[in-house]
């Protein structure tokens, strides 16, 4: 049963990495028929080859942006020097929602919300790559079931006055005029890609250590007010 | 001075009056007044966002010396050829454009019963609030032999611009296998990092210059800032180059003679080629003035950088005693948006929004090796207290630590837009 949910599940990859369940890996068989929706972009197994996408086999353990000759969008190559590698947990969140864990990614997939899927797709993917055995393949018991993002995180009003305050810090280092020399520009987002990415660096599912700290002493309230007022700067 | 619960809850209390009262403080005259001594990231960053968002409400002037500021940060990219001078340079036209009044004179006195800033000009402005941003300034005799009337021979260079350069030229100028000597300074001082950076970056010049040329560093600290990351750059960049003397081998017992150019480290005396000599540090002397330190600095009240002596003064940056952020351009930045928060509240009644505080510092070790260290910070009763942190890590990759360089080098577009607009 795959009940409708408005929302992106991001606090469901966040609760799922931080337990380790994301790591119980479904059913690859299955995984692979879900693969049909991939597949319009990417390959994967022999022969694959970079279409619109990279190839996936080896995705496992490598770290985002790398796959050597594929044009990655600038977005993708920083969470890669960022230090994002590509491992359970980290797949899992992406394919959840993947403006969660990178930003204005090229990949214009709205995400696959439900757990158990994600979970079969990863086993698939998983027979392509390096070393399948190294990758850890939990008990079924301990695969994630849906966890319910609290629809009020996203529908919370963000205070812009109180969001210009705290914009202060964030532009110690981001530019107010939107422009980007070495720090990603954060002016003119649409609100809810801005706050499922504070979340996941909030939760340190997202990596950067200054980012983690910044974001992570942040309430729903203040990320929602920065979200306002960044949104809508002039 | 000596400050006491009393004095400390008078602040207090006067400062809640004002909030309620905003009226009170600008009677007499048409607009309050906020002049700020120092045009550094701490001063300039606080002129420009009260002016900025009191959206001329307030009367906002900077008094700033220099007609051109040089960042002390990044400075040292300049000794190790990564930056040109000119890309450390940055002039007021904007925040005049943005409602400032620059005025570039030094502040000799301050008033603080008639409310008043007296410029060496003759010029008095008279202040609802006042705020002190005034950098550091040296302890006399804390390096035997060392003075300013040295500071041509051996360069301090820890305020940035004509220092910076003459330290430049003495080491491209050095001798073939000749020696630079750094006195490091004791503990607190500005830019923790920074004469570590300094040494690093001096190194990456003259392995390119002087391959045979020496680094010693005499230090009175047992630890200090990135100490692993620098000590293991060192080792793998720029081995067998450098030598430091910490105190357990008489790195504090240092005196200089800077006629005959030698450093006696625990009674050795050591011809040297170069020596930077970076003295003891206290708060810039117009706090002292201001009757707003207590020793070598200036204590403030956590919440918003007002100074526990005198709740219409507000003291930010190296100047300050605050507790537990590092003295730091990122620092100061950080510290005058809490404060120009609270000076608006206080002045026009407008949102007075909780204090958060911050602070990254990224330092170059090589070639494309950035190392950063940053904390958040909030504050308690008695202190700014840090929340959380982090550190760069030994044996990072390659890619790690370049994207860390490339992140400091947005880092200083980013807050010299955010300071001088």
């Amino acid at each position: 049963m795959r009940p409708f949910r408005p929302y992106p599940l991001v606090l469901a990859a966040i609760l799922a990495a931080s337990s380790g369940a994301a790591e119980g890996l479904g059913d690859a068989e299955k995984g692979a028929a879900l693969f049909e929706q991939c597949k319009g972009c990417h390959m994967v197994g022999d022969g694959a080859r970079d279409r619109i996408g990279p190839h996936l086999n080896g995705i496992f353990g490598r770290r985002a942006g790398t796959q050597g000759g594929f044009a990655y969008s600038a977005s993708m190559t920083r969470a890669g020097m960022d230090g994002l590698v590509w491992t359970a947990e980290t797949l899992d969140a992406y394919i959840e929602n993947p403006r969660a864990l990178v930003s204005k990614t090229r990949m214009s997939y709205r995400g696959m919300k439900d757990a158990q899927d994600r979970a079969d797709l990863l086993a698939y993917l998983r027979r392509h790559s390096d070393s399948p055995a190294d990758i850890p393949e939990a008990e079924p018991t301990a695969r994630p079931t849906d966890h319910d993002l609290d629809p009020a995180i996203l529908a919370l009003e963000g205070d812009a006055e109180y969001g210009e305050y705290l914009a202060t810090e964030c532009l110690t280092c981001h530019r107010a005029d939107g422009s980007a020399t070495g720090i990603p520009s954060i002016t003119h987002w649409p609100a809810e890609d801005f706050v499922v990415a504070m979340h996941a660096y909030k939760s340190k599912l997202r990596p950067h250590p200054v980012m983690q700290m910044m974001a992570g002493r942040l309430s729903a309230e203040e990320i929602a007010a920065l979200a306002a007022y960044f949104g809508n700067i002039d | 001075m000596t400050f006491n619960r009393r004095t400390f809850l008078g602040g207090s209390v006067a400062a809640a009056a004002a909030l309620k009262s905003p009226s009170l403080l600008a009677a007499g005259h048409e607009k309050p007044r906020v002049v700020v001594i120092g045009g550094g990231p701490g001063g300039a960053t606080a002129a420009r966002y009260i002016a900025k968002d009191s959206e001329g409400k307030i009367d906002v002037t900077l008094v700033e010396p220099s007609r051109t500021y040089f960042t002390c940060f990044f400075s040292n990219l300049y000794l190790g050829g990564f930056k040109e001078m000119d890309e450390l340079a940055h002039t007021y036209g904007a925040l005049a454009m943005g409602g400032v009044n620059v005025v570039h004179d030094w502040a000799i006195d301050v008033n603080a019963e008639a409310s008043n800033v007296t410029l060496a000009g003759g010029d008095v402005l008279p202040y609802d609030k006042l705020i002190i941003s005034p950098g550091i300034d040296f302890i006399d005799d804390s390096v035997p032999g060392w003075s300013i009337a040295a500071q041509n021979a051996m360069p301090h260079a820890y305020k940035a611009g004509s220092q910076t350069e003459l330290l430049k030229a003495q080491i491209m100028a050095m001798r073939e296998g000749g020696t630079f000597a750094m006195v490091a300074p004791p503990n607190p001082f500005r830019c923790p990092p920074g004469p570590y950076e300094r040494v690093s970056m001096v190194a990456h010049t003259l392995q390119k210059t002087n391959p045979t040329a020496k680094i010693i560093i005499a230090d009175p600290k047992e630890k200090f800032s990135k100490m692993a990351l620098f000590q293991e750059g060192w080792a793998d960049h720029y081995a067998g180059m450098i030598d430091w003397i910490g105190p357990e081998f008489g790195g504090g017992n240092v005196s200089v003679d800077p006629r005959a150019m030698t450093v006696t480290i625990d009674g050795e005396i050591t011809q040297v080629d170069v020596c930077n000599v970076i003295p003891a540090q206290k708060a810039g002397r117009i706090a002292e003035i201001a009757g707003v330190t207590d020793g070598n600095w200036a204590p403030v009240n956590p919440t918003d950088m007002s100074s526990r002596a005198n709740p219409d003064i507000y003291v930010l940056g190296d100047s300050a005693q605050q507790g537990d952020m590092p003295k730091s351009g990122f620092s100061a930045n950080s510290q005058a948006k809490v404060c120009a928060n609270a000076v608006r509240g206080a002045l026009t009644g407008s949102r007075v929004f909780p204090a958060k505080y911050s602070n990254t510092c990224w330092s170059l070790i090589d070639t494309n090796d950035g190392v950063k260290v940053g904390a958040t910070y909030e504050p308690t009763e008695e202190k700014i207290a840090k929340v959380d942190g982090f550190i760069s890590q030994t044996g990072e990759d390659d890619a790690t630590r370049r994207a860390t360089y490339e992140e400091s080098v947005g880092w200083y577009s980013g807050i010299t837009a955010d300071i001088f607009g």
